[in-house]
């Protein structure tokens, strides 16, 4: 049997997708399952990354799998020079599955290439972090009830935003979505994500600030405006206050409208939205250990 | 003939022609002709009805094939290799940007594994003119400005 990866969110298909979301559903009725017993399962911190590790380790825990390896690189061998290729040989000599997060954009599927057993990437520099995409999608058909007609509005740092790259490219294989896109001309959504949306005929629309219109949202997927990101200091200053949602602003909103973010969050929800039920970010980052359960059993083929 | 073809004409070789008159000693430079014993001609600023101005650069004693030919076409994608045999063209080949490309080209994102790492670079061309290649790694676009020949 060919081993299969999980480097990036295009590496699955529709099906796929959808096998996911309904293997998560079982998780989340049942967490505790006893479907990686006797297997090692390697968590590869080559950076630190608690939220994002304390998630695939609960997911191994529950399948009851047992855990190898570090949590930031700078405590094992990869300081005193090893490459990533000797790391991925040994370990994947040692373990079953390896989970890895690394800095270097591309490394993940480097790792992919050398090691024997599968890789999930959960995480490499700016470019995928699949895992994050796929409980976003979970999120999204738990609380809409599908993945098609959704209108989605993406806020924030959409140049950067590797969460909300990936998130276009998983809903544009689904029935009519809708993008509407809110974020500073710095940080507006690069051009080949809306050459790819206008090749495949979906409609986006693109916003300078937050408008009435978000009253057709079905979704608000907030990001971080970074004042990093900015080369001139002063055009962030124009824009820290833009970008963030306050919950007055939910009063024309559907009432099945939910705000996620893939956490964690600075200043860009107004802690007033946090009580407000179309708040979901908590629950979101919940979900986050289903999907994962789901993810290492089909990449695993235990179900 | 070619008026540039006749001036000290080659027995055996290659004559790239069609070259835009500024990348000529990219080219010079990226197949290694400075370390060549053979007998080289080029010229440069000549006129040309479809570039305007052009480079053309004439190697005695050597034929070009793979991945040579790849680094041509990358940074003179309309350029010509006229083989030559016995003072005559025996065969005219175009240029071809091939559909991928592995380890003859850099990719421009400093944070890639392949620049970080000892790794073989491979992009898929995703377009040809103007060029853009997808790295097979970090995902990110080169594009044709930022084309680095190793
Ligand atoms: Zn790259």
């Amino acid at each position: 049997m060919q081993k299969r990866d999980l480097i990036s969110i295009t590496d699955f298909s529709k099906a796929e997708y959808l096998q996911i979301m309904e293997m998560a559903k079982g998780f989340e009725k049942n967490p505790n399952q006893n479907l990686l017993k006797g297997k090692v399962v390697a968590t590869l911190f080559f950076e630190p990354s608690t939220r994002t590790r304390l998630s695939f380790e609960t997911a191994i825990n529950r399948l009851g799998g047992k855990i190898i390896g570090f949590t930031d690189s700078s405590s094992s061998s990869v300081t005193k020079g090893e490459t990533l290729h000797d790391t991925i040989r040994m370990v994947s000599n040692y373990a079953d599955l390896i989970v890895m997060r690394h800095p270097l954009e591309g490394s993940a599927r480097y790792a992919s290439q050398i090691s024997k057993v599968p890789i999930i990437n959960a995480g490499d520099g700016a470019n995928q972090h699949p895992t994050q995409t796929l409980l976003d999608m979970y999120s999204i058909i738990k609380t809409q009830g599908r993945l098609d007609n959704i209108n989605i509005f993406m806020v924030g740092d959409l140049k950067y935003g590797r969460t909300v790259h990936s998130l276009l490219m998983a809903l544009s294989v689904f029935e009519n979505p809708i993008f509407n896109f809110i974020a500073p001309p710095e940080l507006a959504m690069p051009d080949e994500y809306k050459r790819f949306l206008t090749s495949k005929g979906i409609r986006y629309f693109e916003h300078r600030e937050f408008t009435g219109i978000i009253s057709e949202a079905d979704i608000i997927y907030m990001t971080r405006v970074q004042k990093e990101r900015f080369t001139d200091p002063i055009e962030y200053e124009k824009v820290r206050n833009v970008y963030i949602l306050r919950n007055k602003m939910l009063q024309q909103t559907k009432p099945t409208l939910k705000i996620l973010h893939p956490l964690p969050r600075v200043n860009e929800i107004n802690e007033d939205v946090d009580s407000n039920p179309k708040a979901y970010y908590f629950t979101q980052a919940e979900n986050g250990v289903y999907t994962r359960q789901a993810i290492i059993s089909h990449i695993m083929g235990l179900i | 003939m070619d008026k540039a073809l006749q001036v000290s004409a080659i027995k055996e070789g290659t004559v790239i022609d069609h070259l835009p008159a500024e990348r000529l000693f990219d080219v010079i430079n990226i197949l290694g002709l400075y370390n060549s014993t053979d007998m080289i001609t080029f010229g440069t600023n000549l006129d040309s009805k479809r570039l305007g101005k052009k480079g053309i650069i004439k190697v005695a004693n050597r034929h070009f094939e793979g991945k040579e030919i790849d680094k041509i076409a990358l940074i003179a994608p309309h350029a010509n290799l006229n083989i030559i045999k016995n003072y005559e063209v025996v065969e005219k080949r175009l240029v071809e940007i091939p559909e991928e490309i592995i380890s003859i080209v850099k990719c421009f994102n400093p944070k890639c594994i392949t620049n970080n790492e000892n790794v073989e670079t491979r992009f898929q061309v995703i377009c040809k003119s103007p060029i853009e290649l997808k790295c097979f790694f970090c995902e990110k676009i080169t594009h044709e400005k930022e084309v680095v020949i190793t």
